[in-house]
Parts: C-alpha cells; structure tokens; sequence
C-alpha cells in the first residue's frame, strides 16, 4: 500500500548559460622569473606551453575571495541577483581544507542566503562537469539558478623547482549563472559527452597524500602536483579531440557551425593539436588565454571565455565548444550559446 | 604493403602537416630533432598521425629510439610486415 503521492516539478525546460565573470590574481609571473628555479629558458617555455606569463595569487587572494569576485560579476551580467540563486557549486583542487565545502563561504559571502552549496573534485574537467549539474539541475526544476565557480592557486601545489611543471600552473576564478531558457529555441547548453579513466590516475595527481606530506619522510612539506607530460600530450591531444567531437554531434550540430572553440587551457601545444584533430575551419575563434594567464585548471575556461568576450572574439549568441580534461582522468565537453 | 619511398613519402607529408617542415627536406638519413627541428611535442603528433595511416603500433618506449627518418620508416616497415 502507498501512502500519499510525492509532488515533482515538471522538468525537462530548456537551459542556458546567462552571464560569465572572471577574477585574474594581481601578481603577473614572467618566464624570467620561472627560470629562477628551473633550468629552462624563456624560449623553451614559449615553445611547449605557449605560455608567456601567468597570474599568481597574493596572500589576500584566496580561493573565496577570488571565488565571490568572479561570482558577483557572473550574477551581474546575467542580472541575476544573489539571493535568486539556489546553489553554488564550486569546481577546484586547490580549497585546502577538508571541510567545510568552500561553496558554503562564498555562497554566504555574495548573500546568496541559504542556498545548496557544495564543491566538486573534477581537476581540470570541473568546470564542464560543475556546468552540466548546473544545467540537469535548472531542467528539472531541483534549482531555479546555479553558480557554477571553477577557482584555483595552482601556485600553493605547485613545485617551483620541478621543470615539468613549474612554468605551467596558476592561479584565477571563473563563473557562470545557469538559468532557464524561455521557450524550446532557447537551449544554451547541448548535452555534456563525459567520462572517467582510472588507469591512468599516475599520469597527474598530488604526489602523496596529506599525512605522508606532514608526518612521513623529509616532511612536513606541501603534497605538490607532478605530471608525465608526454602521455598526457598525447591523450588530451587525440582522445579529448574525440571527445570533443561527441559533444559537437551530440548538440546536433556540425563543427562547421561554431563560432568558438574554448578547451581547457592546459598548454597552447594541446589546443592546437586538437585543433588539427578536430579539423576545426578557420573561422572558429580558438580561446588562447593560457598565454598571459597559464593553466588554471577548473577556472581556465570560463577565465579565457571571459578574456574572448572582452576582446569581442565571443559575442552574444555564439556558439562555443567547451571540453576540460585533466588529472584522474577526467574530461567532460559541451557546446553551449554565449549569453 | 606499402614501399619504402610511399612510407617516406607519406611519413613526410604527415611531418609538414604538424611542423611545416617541406615534405622534401624529409628525407631518410635526415635526423628528426637535429636537422628538422622536431620537438618531443611535435614528434607524438607525428607518430600518431602515422600509426593511423599506416596501421601500426609505436608504442611510447620506442618512440625515442626514433632519431632519423629512416629509424621511423623501418620501423613501420617491420610493423606491416
């Protein structure tokens, strides 16, 4: 026998991206300064990474501030006020606290009241993924508006003496409002093409866990990322490109059809040689913010969406191919409409 | 199977895709980081664009072991065979 009847929303509305902020940290990091610690050359590094300079955080720029300065742009330019927003999801690596979720300060922090909040583990792909519970969130009905914040200081895990990866990690804040579309021609946010390999989790990771970084040998130190670049070159450039094309056919789209294409800014390297996988036509604009702003994992893509709005690359209506891919292995594309 | 001179000549086409590179400065004795300027990069693309026109497997470990062209072209040789 049941009893009573659980009452749902109907679900199934169409979504949208409806505004996109960003925080760039203060301290610019040029290659000479790199160099320093490394026995490398301004030259190499340009070469193999495409990157030029990166934003490091200061000691007042932290995951939240960062977060709710990235944030409170979003909701602006999707003229979203804060306590309209139902849940935060916050996308990083880098909140160095077990707990509480870093989703629950910021939320508190732009006056979003008591609204869902709590932080996802995605690397490199947590902002694709923090976009697409955003958007199966919105089409049910769970949530009226999502923040989606992808926030790193790559800069507090990285190594400054490690030549393989010291040149290449940063720091920064990205956001998105997530929001229903008006009627059925307003979808802004194709179906995400995702996934996970955890075969291949050595290929990036943090180098020991955090009680063999305090307690164990040659500690206390902090538990650095380490990176075998070679094999991740090769997938990120050949299987996420694959993947990149699922995401593209899933939308019903035709590559011919972008406008942009935004992949998560992991080495200049990379997003070309997917481009050529991709065969992606001249006229797509191709998001190259790594160059002034480095690899800022969760945060890179709406960062270098934020960077092509400016330099109006992306205008409104856009369409633009988004894929995140990194350590676990995770990876998560979609094509969404620049609002 | 395809001959020496088609794997060449394939193999080059493949190197002035990624690289630039003329295809005819491509040649077998020539060596692929000192004369053509390949970088570690440049030389995964290149392998596998050609483990996908040729039909063979060249697995990471290997790829270092490839210092001239004619290294590449033997080897995907002995992999058709």
């Amino acid at each position: 026998m049941m009893s009573g009847s659980i009452t749902v929303p109907a679900s199934s509305r169409p979504t949208r991206v409806l505004g996109i902020g960003a925080y760039r940290p203060s301290r610019v990091i040029s290659n000479e300064e790199i160099i320093k610690n490394i026995d490398s050359s301004d030259e190499w590094i340009r070469t193999r990474s495409g990157i030029e300079s990166r934003r490091w955080a200061t000691d007042d720029e932290t995951v939240i501030s960062m977060s709710v300065s990235a944030a409170q742009k979003a909701l602006a330019d999707a003229g979203v006020q804060p306590e309209q927003v139902g849940c935060v999801i916050v996308a990083t690596v880098t909140h160095l606290y077990q707990t509480p979720a870093a989703a629950v300060q910021i939320a508190h922090k732009l006056g979003a009241g008591t609204a869902a909040a709590f932080d996802i583990s995605a690397a490199c792909a947590g902002f694709c993924y923090g976009l697409s519970l955003a958007s199966d969130m919105v089409r049910a009905g769970t949530a009226e508006h999502v923040l989606v914040i992808g926030v790193e200081r790559l800069s507090d895990l990285t190594d400054i003496h490690d030549r393989s990866t010291a040149f290449i990690f940063a720091d920064g804040a990205g956001a998105a409002v997530v929001g229903a579309g008006d009627n059925d021609d307003e979808q802004g946010i194709g179906p995400v093409v995702w996934g996970s390999d955890g075969e291949h989790l050595d290929l990036i990771r943090q180098r020991e866990e955090w009680r063999e970084a305090l307690f164990g040998e040659g500690g206390p130190r902090m538990p650095h990322l380490v990176m075998d670049g070679n094999p991740v070159f090769r997938w990120a450039s050949y299987e996420m490109a694959k993947v990149a094309q699922q995401a593209v056919d899933a939308a019903g789209i035709t590559i011919d059809e972008l406008d942009l294409f935004v992949p998560h800014q992991a080495n200049m390297r990379i997003t070309d040689a997917m481009a050529r996988s991709l065969k992606l036509p001249e006229k797509v604009a191709i998001a190259r913010d790594i160059a002034q702003q480095g690899n800022t994992s969760a945060a890179s893509i709406p960062l270098a969406l934020e960077r092509m709005l400016e330099t109006g690359e992306a205008t409104s209506g856009d369409l633009a191919l988004i894929i995140g891919f990194g350590a676990g292995l995770v990876y998560a594309g979609q094509v969404i409409r620049i609002p | 199977m395809a001959s020496t001179e088609e794997i060449r000549s394939g193999l080059a086409e493949i190197v002035n895709e990624i690289t630039g590179v003329p295809a005819d400065d491509v040649q077998l004795e020539k060596s692929f980081t000192d004369d053509l300027d390949i970088d570690s990069l440049s030389m995964i693309e290149v392998v596998v664009a050609a483990e996908e026109k040729f039909g063979v497997k060249i697995p990471e470990d290997e790829v270092k072991n490839l210092a001239t062209v004619g290294d590449a072209v033997s080897y995907i040789e002995k992999g058709q065979a």
